[in-house]
């Protein structure tokens, strides 16, 4: 046998894995063990600090050692002399390392490090800097790393431009990484802070260029790549504006004031934060939401008192002030009238170029062409028809609308799994398309038939309108939002897929309400609309319900004064 | 010496190139007795580096084209009645048209001598009259198959020294590789390789001094550092010998750098091409659409096959004809025709070409940004690492031993033995033999092609960036449509093939003519002659040229088995290196005529982990059913092994 290699077989190089795991196992457990137990007698001694390092070692991710290891570092910290603290840290922060290069991505080793590093008397950032660059060499994508870059660099007050140069050469790397490009949408807006953030863009325009330049490089090179995109989205941004009182409504007759805010808010059950000046004086009113929830919405109301109405004064003023926003707004009452508003026209703030910049026209126009460029040689690609969708809304939404919906129709076709969001999305803009319409048209009433509707939003807009057409759509439901339109009088919601009617509620001024042919199964989604104190007309000819059993004697009952239409 | 020779083999190999080394490891390693031999002092053959002395006493075997293997003992006398002899040939022939210029400048009173050098054990070559070389120079030799070496200064402002600048090359004390081609059989020990790779790792980006003048002398006393490559080839990331490297685990005895930059020689200028997705990404020279363009059709190239009906209608044309259909830009045309498929106008049709394409791109990315790695040290080291795992396993290793004839018997026409240059007679069952040993009576009808090759050492790259550490590959294609691109490859100081502040280059083509005549104008069109003056403006440069050779290499590479005359079936033939950037051809003739020896055995598997083997004391399961084991370790080694490489020692 001599000179002849014996090798083991594979049935026994399985059994020596296998005892040296269960010794592992062993070990482990009986080490846990000995932790919890030291913890719970509360002696944090250094052993146990040698115990969870064996621990952690092997799996950084067992958090409660974590926090076992900080409440013995806290209990040295009184005890120990500060050299043989500093000594303790260097452990801690080698340890640390070795950790990490177990698993980088260690939610636990990246916060103990935060932690440590935050307690320290003198940090060396430059090293922690340098730990960050080594880590993102390895895998640029670690987003827990990036994570802590950003701490050490604020830290640090390491220089913006040093960091974006750093953000650079890693998308020089490889430009799909979401955290890089996260990273410059921070440092940008802090190199080149713009003076005043109205609804303007983010960056100055030859910062922009210069982006735009570099990541329309991404969207050519790879068009399927998301990272780019959003980039690009948020480039051509802009920031979010301030709080604003989009309108002001009172009415006499419901002797009722409603705000509509560009945001939803919350209004407390105190006036504090929305103030009521009623001819310049001061008035506690008690707001609510128009369905009465008093959740966060975008509208509010309240109840007047008949003394702020009176028909005595030539005019009433009304002045709103929302205080946590630092906005107002103000509308006057004259004799005589029955109802006063003041308003933010849609057509003058272009409140629909939603969220791409206005500012920059001839920016947004070169990159719809370069857009189309890309989508020429790149028909099916569904990040480059949705810029182009934006584009075009950010630069005349109404011009391009025919266009915009060809492009809607492409896009559902090559991205079939985002049909229903992308359906919601093209009702939207054209629900604003509608809006500025019947604004230019300067009128109350609006047509929203035989849009292809799947969803109703920005109602909150509609506060003043008082005949609404939605027959012919797709909807399947009367929002809970529908209950801003104070002014409705008249809401024909024909041929949808109608099944709930929960909008329809303390609508003071509806009249008259159509909801043939829809999925209306029982008499009892019906109900909300006894909370409409003037409805006198109702049809539900071609619903479900109509065949029901005792739906006519249930109607009488809920809505003695109206008229119902059944068959 | 020839004693010590044990007189039966199971496979005796002649010439250590890369294709007969890796039939060495994989015989070895399947449990075969094998003996190595090469009747160069060197390992490799024509796949062999050389340090600048090196390479300089190997010019010197080519120019005095004398043939340094002393007459051994007559060999006709031992063979019997029944017996024929197979005469083997003692002169190489094939390098050819050999010619070295070079143009540092020279320090003419100074006796210089490569650092470290060892003693010299290889002969001391002077040439006896020098100035004959000189005015030999451009003489047509009267052997046709002579070569010429001549040594020329070209040096423009010293023209008054040619003879005396000749002069001092000649009295360049040449030394013979010690370290390397240590007398006979064993190989380097590793830790012997450890301290002599380790030493020189420094980077040069650091400092870069002023640029300091590379002179002849330096290149002499520095000669240690370079590893001039006799074939200028690179590894594929997935071609069919890095799979092996690592299958059979040899790839620990080697290391390796990514090349780093793919280049492209247009206009006149050098230029960086962009092939991955970040250099796309970040190219400056390309247009918006070009970006697009170039990524839609590299990314249909990755998978072709599955979209047949883009290519169909074009199988018949060339592949550059086919890139025109493909709404490409002419750069973009270019950039894929020869710098990714690497292909010229003519030379492939469109499936070729689509082949070539998807393989660079299969390649990107396993190892870096670049297809492509080269060992560092040079290409010489690879044979070199599969003769160890050769020795590792118990194979012997002979250099300068030759080998005078091949024993034939009559009757069953087969080989039985070979006769050394000792007179000694060994039995074997099989015989690998190089194309080169054999004489002209075997190879009468054969028909070889050439390689043409130059290698320059230069002071700069032929494209400066940020980083003087670059390892970059350009192929500049011929002029005419009928001439053939010329492959280059640029290699800095952390290959470790040359020296710091300067930069080894091979040039390769297929030859049509002598290498001279072939490259010099690719050589002209990218460098510039060394001069003493510096030129005003340094910037728009070209590298200048320190020192240049060029010769021809036979390529044996397609030669069919059946065009040699009378071969015994046991006798296979190795090629020389082929023209090819790859070596897949030197891996599939190794795994086809291992086949042919081991038929059914696994090709080089790895060799057992050191943790599983049972050593004598561990003798814990030693129950276990001993044939199993016996089977699976397989590498049951001659006795006389044992003096040379324990394979147990060996993998630890």
């Amino acid at each position: 046998m001599h000179g002849r290699l014996k090798v083991k077989t594979s049935e026994e190089q399985a059994e020596a894995k296998r005892l040296e795991r269960e010794q592992k196992l062993k070990l482990y457990q009986s080490a846990t063990q000995t932790v919890f137990q030291k913890r719970q007698a509360g002696e944090l001694d250094e052993s146990v600090l040698e115990l969870t390092s064996q621990i952690l070692g092997a799996n950084p991710d067992f958090a409660t050692l974590w926090n076992c290891r900080r409440e013995v570092l806290q209990r040295l910290e009184a005890q120990k002399s500060p050299e043989e603290l500093a000594a303790l840290v260097k452990t801690e922060l080698g340890f640390l390392e070795s950790c990490l290069r177990v698993n980088p991505k260690s939610y636990g080793t990246w916060h103990h490090r935060c932690w440590l590093l935050g307690r320290l008397p003198e940090p060396n950032w430059a090293r922690e800097l340098e730990l960050c660059a080594r880590f993102l060499e390895v895998d640029e994508r670690n987003f827990h790393c990036w994570d802590y870059r950003r701490f050490v660099a604020a830290q640090a007050a390491v220089p913006p431009a040093e960091e974006l140069a750093f953000t650079d050469s890693l998308i020089t790397r490889n430009f799909s990484n979401y955290s890089s490009w996260h990273y410059r949408s921070c440092l940008l807006p802090q190199l080149h802070p713009q003076p005043d953030s109205g609804p303007q863009g983010r960056l100055p325009e030859d910062v922009l260029l210069k982006e735009l330049e570099l990541v329309q490089n991404a969207f050519f090179t790879d068009p399927n790549d998301q990272s780019a995109w959003f980039y690009h989205r948020w480039l051509l941004g802009r920031a979010d504006p301030q709080d604003a009182l989009r309108c002001l409504h009172v009415s006499r007759d419901e002797a009722c004031l409603t705000v509509s805010f560009s945001r939803p808010v919350l209004v407390g059950p105190r006036t504090e934060t929305l103030l009521l000046m009623v001819d310049e004086s001061p008035l506690a009113v008690e707001w609510r939401t128009p369905d009465g929830r008093n959740w966060p919405g975008h509208v509010w109301l309240c109840d007047l008192p008949a003394t702020s109405l009176n028909d005595q004064l030539p005019h009433h003023t009304f002045r709103v002030i929302w205080t946590a926003g630092d906005a107002q707004k103000e509308c006057v009452l004259l004799k005589g009238h029955q109802e006063g508003w003041c308003r933010d026209s849609a057509t003058d703030e272009q409140l629909f170029r939603c969220e791409l910049s206005v500012e920059k026209s001839t920016v947004l126009q070169s990159e719809l062409e370069s857009c189309k460029e890309l989508q020429e040689l790149e028909p099916e690609n569904k990040w480059c028809l949705l810029t182009i969708i934006l584009l075009m809304r950010a630069l005349d939404p109404l011009l391009y609308e025919k266009e915009t919906l060809q492009y809607f129709q492409t896009l559902k076709a090559v991205d079939p799994m985002r049909a229903a969001y992308l359906d919601d999305l093209r009702s939207k803009f054209l629900l604003e398309n509608s809006l500025l319409k019947m604004e230019y048209a300067e009128v109350r009433v609006l047509h929203l038939g035989h849009k292809d509707l799947t969803v109703l939003c920005h109602l909150e807009q509609l506060l003043l309108v008082t005949h609404l057409d939605l027959s012919h759509n797709r909807l399947r439901a009367l929002p809970p939002a529908l209950a801003a339109l104070r002014c409705l009088e008249v809401l024909q919601a024909n041929d949808n897929a109608i099944e709930s009617l929960d909008g329809v509620t303390n609508l003071p001024r509806l009249q008259e309400l159509s909801l043939c042919n829809n999925r209306l199964q029982q008499p009892m989604v019906l109900q909300p609309l006894a909370s409409c104190p003037r409805l006198v007309l109702l049809n539900l000819q071609g619903n479900p319900l109509c065949q029901a059993v005792g739906t006519s004697e249930y109607l009488t009952e809920l809505l003695p004064l109206v008229n119902s239409i059944l068959v | 010496m020839a004693d010590n020779l044990p007189s039966e083999f199971d496979v005796i190999v002649i010439g250590t190139g890369l294709p007969e080394s890796i039939i060495a490891a994989a015989c070895s390693r399947s449990g075969q007795r094998v003996l190595h031999v090469d009747s160069r002092s060197y390992y490799g053959g024509n796949w062999a580096s050389f340090s600048f002395s090196g390479i300089l006493s190997w010019l010197k075997e080519y120019q005095e084209n004398s043939d340094i293997v002393n007459e051994g003992p007559a060999w006709q006398e031992q063979i019997l009645e029944n017996e024929e002899a197979i005469a083997l040939s003692r002169k190489d022939k094939t390098i050819q048209h050999v010619e070295v210029f070079c143009y540092a400048s020279q320090d003419l009173h100074e006796e210089v001598e490569e650092a470290g050098a060892l003693q010299k054990n290889h002969a001391s070559v002077i040439s006896e009259n020098p100035t004959e070389a000189v005015h030999s120079a451009y003489l047509p030799s009267e052997d046709q198959s002579l070569c010429t070496v001549s040594c020329e200064m070209l040096t423009e402002q010293t023209p008054s020294s040619d003879l005396e600048t000749a002069l001092e090359i000649n009295n360049v004390k040449v030394t013979g590789e010690t370290e390397k081609h240590d007398d006979k059989t064993c190989m380097k020990s590793a830790s012997e390789e450890e301290t002599s790779k380790n030493v020189p790792t420094t980077e040069g980006t650091a400092l870069q001094p002023k640029k300091t003048r590379i002179t002849y002398s330096q290149i002499i006393k520095e000669g240690r550092r370079f590893n001039i490559d006799l074939v200028s080839k690179l590894l594929y990331s997935r071609g069919l010998l890095i799979d092996l490297l690592i299958k059979s685990n040899v790839s620990r005895y080697a290391e390796f750098k990514n090349i780093t930059r793919i280049l492209a020689f247009r206009e006149g200028r050098v230029e960086q091409v962009p092939y991955s997705r970040a250099d796309v990404f970040n190219s400056k020279q390309l247009t918006m659409v070009e970006k697009r363009m170039l990524m839609k059709f590299l990314t249909f190239c990755m998978e072709y096959e599955k979209h047949p009906d883009e290519y169909k209608a074009y199988e018949e044309i060339t592949f550059s004809e086919y890139l025109k259909t493909q709404k490409l830009t002419p750069n973009l045309q270019y950039f894929v025709l020869h710098s990714i498929a690497m292909t010229s106008e003519t030379a492939s049709n469109t499936i070729d070409g689509l082949k070539a394409t998807k393989n660079f791109l299969h390649c990107l990315g396993r190892y870096g940004n670049t297809p492509f790695l080269f060992p560092l040290y040079g290409q010489g080291e690879l044979p070199q690492c599969f003769c160890r795992m050769c020795a590792v396993f118990g194979g012997i290793y002979c250099l300068r031993h030759s080998v005078q004839c091949l024993v034939v018997d009559k009757e069953s026409r087969k080989c039985k033995a070979i006769i050394d240059q000792f007179g000694q007679r060994i039995i074997s069952k099989h015989f690998l033999v190089e194309d080169s040993y054999f004489s002209e009576n075997t190879c009468s009808h054969v028909q070889y092609r050439q390689i043409s090759r130059s290698v320059l050492i230069t002071d700069r790259s032929v494209l400066k960036t940020d980083s003087d550490q670059q390892i970059s590959i350009l192929t500049v294609p011929g002029d005419e449509p009928r001439t053939f691109a010329v492959r280059v490859i640029e290699l800095c100081s952390s290959t470790m093939t040359c020296m710091k502040g300067t930069y080894l280059v091979h040039l390769t083509c297929t030859s049509s003519k002598t290498a001279r005549e072939d490259l010099e104008p690719v050589v002209q069109k990218l460098f510039t002659p060394y001069t003493e003056t510096e030129t005003e403006n340094e910037e728009v440069e070209k590298p200048r040229l320190l020192w240049a050779l060029y010769f021809n290499m036979r390529d044996s590479s397609d030669v069919s088995r059946n065009s040699y005359n009378d071969l015994p079936s046991n006798v296979y033939v190795c090629s020389g290196p082929d023209s090819g950037l790859g070596n897949d051809n030197a891996v599939k003739q190794a795994e086809t005529l291992f086949q042919l020896i081991c038929p059914n055995e696994d090709f080089c598997p790895p060799p057992p982990n050191p943790e599983d083997i049972i050593t004598d004391g561990d003798s814990l399961q030693s129950e276990v059913s001993e044939a199993s084991v016996i089977l699976e370790a397989n590498s049951e080694s001659p006795k006389e092994s044992a003096s040379f490489g324990n394979p147990e020692e060996a993998s630890q």
